[in-house]
């Protein structure tokens, strides 16, 4: 282990340089933009062996990568908000093509009114479109993501193209302490792409993306189905594997004093930071507060979630986006229908918050935890942190 | 029709064979007409040949031989590019 200091972009730039992708294709957006930049002078400087796509779209973008994937190449990308958004064309046809294309999303609000800063709307909106979606609480965590996303994807039970987030500013350009692996290790560790097809075998012809009409696509539907099945027993071993060689823990989630705490947050991203700060305050006054840190949000570990919050008094789910459903953000609704069957089921209350890059600060988190300890005198879905 | 496949016996990563095209007839779409070759006429320039958007000219050796009738739709491209004058190497006849 190399320990060294390093933002979220820089540590997601670094990852991408040991991964050594064949194909990246990328265009700028803040605040992913140092990503791709500090990736184009490793390509640059030639300390990559990859053929780096300058594009004039995020749309261009993606559709370089499924291209370039299509002919089997390991592909990278990297994008926020709104060039996220102009990928969504594109997204659900890699995972129908079953393309295991890695991209580095930063959390970024979507437009209008237009902003710059983190909340979660950009990768919530593009939650059901076939790719595996993995958040990161810091920088450390971005960069083992990283590292496990190619083996997640290329896995071949799962063939499916990855994201994995950090959140805009507060990770990405937070500069933080970061154990990096030798890149010998890492080369070994992600080991070689062995394509399922390639459009440039002309020994073994391929047509890629026909037309299915009333009597296939739904059939051609069903593996993508099944194959985010699949991902979650692959991302399992390969966080046990990751842990065993590198010593740090990944599963689904993460747990943080929930065991036996009575009143537990759920939350996702860099906000569970603030969260652990909170709960230790709360302990040492005597509350048994908890967390729930989502790592996995697709596939979705519902059965998995439903274990851990059964049983509990009362549960806050953190949303740091807006479903505008007038009924809770993605992640409540979520883990309020994973809770579904549950014999003891917790009272379940949301709370979105962030919006925009607004803080989210320790007194904040304890207030929440206040809230739900009175069950029944919050409404369902609450709003923090705006002024109203 | 041959049966319909289910999920699980599709070709992986939704992928087909390629140059399945071949087997699909196109030929019964036309509309009464078809174009006839005139190799008295034809210079053998492969204008036609390439311009077909079936692949339905027939070449051997580089020479024009005539057409492809199962994939040939009768769309008259080839009989509008052949160059010759005054008369054309290929004509959009009744079938
Ligand atoms: S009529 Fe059309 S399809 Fe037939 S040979 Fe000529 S160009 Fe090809
Ligand atoms: S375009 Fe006319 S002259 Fe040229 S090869 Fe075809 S039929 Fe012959």
């Amino acid at each position: 282990m190399i320990t060294v200091a390093k933002t979220g972009n820089e540590a997601m730039a670094e990852a991408m340089r040991q991964i050594n992708p064949d194909v990246v294709a990328a265009y700028p957006i803040t605040p992913a933009t140092e990503i791709v930049m500090i990736f184009a002078k490793y390509v640059a400087d030639g300390l990559v062996d990859t053929e780096y796509i300058p594009v004039e779209s995020e749309h261009s973008a993606m559709s370089a990568c499924v291209g370039a994937a299509s002919a089997g190449a390991r592909v990278m990308t990297g994008t926020s908000s709104q060039g996220l958004a102009l990928m969504y064309e594109i997204l659900p046809i890699a995972s129908a093509l079953r393309l295991p294309i890695i991209m580095c999303e930063v959390n970024r609000a979507i437009s209008g009114p237009i902003n710059i800063h983190c909340d979660h709307s950009d990768t919530m909106a593009a939650r059901d479109f076939g790719w595996i979606q993995i958040f990161s609480e810091n920088t450390q965590e971005a960069y083992d993501n990283l590292l496990q996303a190619v083996r997640i994807a290329e896995d071949k039970r799962v063939m499916l193209p990855i994201m994995v987030t950090t959140d805009g500013f507060i990770i990405s350009h937070g500069m933080e302490k970061l154990e990096m692996i030798e890149d010998p290790i890492v080369k070994e560790y992600i080991g070689e792409k062995k394509p399922e097809y390639s459009l440039l075998d002309i020994e073994k012809p391929t047509t890629v993306g026909a037309l299915d009409l009333t009597d296939y696509y739904f059939e051609h539907k069903m593996p993508v189905i099944e194959a985010m099945k699949n991902a979650k027993d692959v991302i399992l071993e390969v966080g046990k594997d990751f842990e065993k060689k590198f010593g740090r823990q990944y599963g689904f989630y993460e747990k943080y004093k929930l065991d036996d705490a009575e009143f537990a947050v759920v939350v996702l991203g860099s906000a569970s930071g603030t969260a652990k700060v909170a709960i230790d305050q709360l302990r040492a006054s005597g509350v048994k507060a908890g967390m729930l840190k989502i790592r996995v949000f697709r596939p979705f570990p519902a059965e998995e979630i439903a274990k851990e919050l059964t049983g509990k008094k009362a549960i806050a789910v953190m949303d740091r986006s807006d479903s505008f459903n007038t009924c809770g953000g993605p992640v409540f609704t979520e883990i309020r229908s994973a809770l579904f069957d549950s014999q003891n089921k917790p009272s379940i209350t949301n709370f979105v918050y962030g919006l925009g890059g607004r803080d989210i600060n320790v007194e904040q988190i304890k207030n929440i935890f206040e809230s739900i300890r009175n069950v029944g005198k919050v409404p369902v879905v609450n709003y923090i942190g705006v002024r109203q | 029709m041959s049966k319909l496949m289910n999920w699980k016996e599709l070709p992986p990563c939704d992928t087909l064979a390629a140059k399945t095209a071949e087997a699909f007839e196109t030929g019964d779409w036309r509309m009464g007409e078809k174009p006839v070759w005139h190799p008295e006429i034809c210079i053998h320039c492969m204008i036609c040949w390439i311009s077909c958007p079936d692949s339905s000219v027939t070449v051997k050796d580089g020479k024009m031989t005539g057409f492809d009738y199962k994939h040939c739709k009768g769309c008259g491209i080839c009989a509008k590019e052949c160059p010759t004058k005054p008369n054309k190497a290929i004509t959009m006849e009744k079938e």
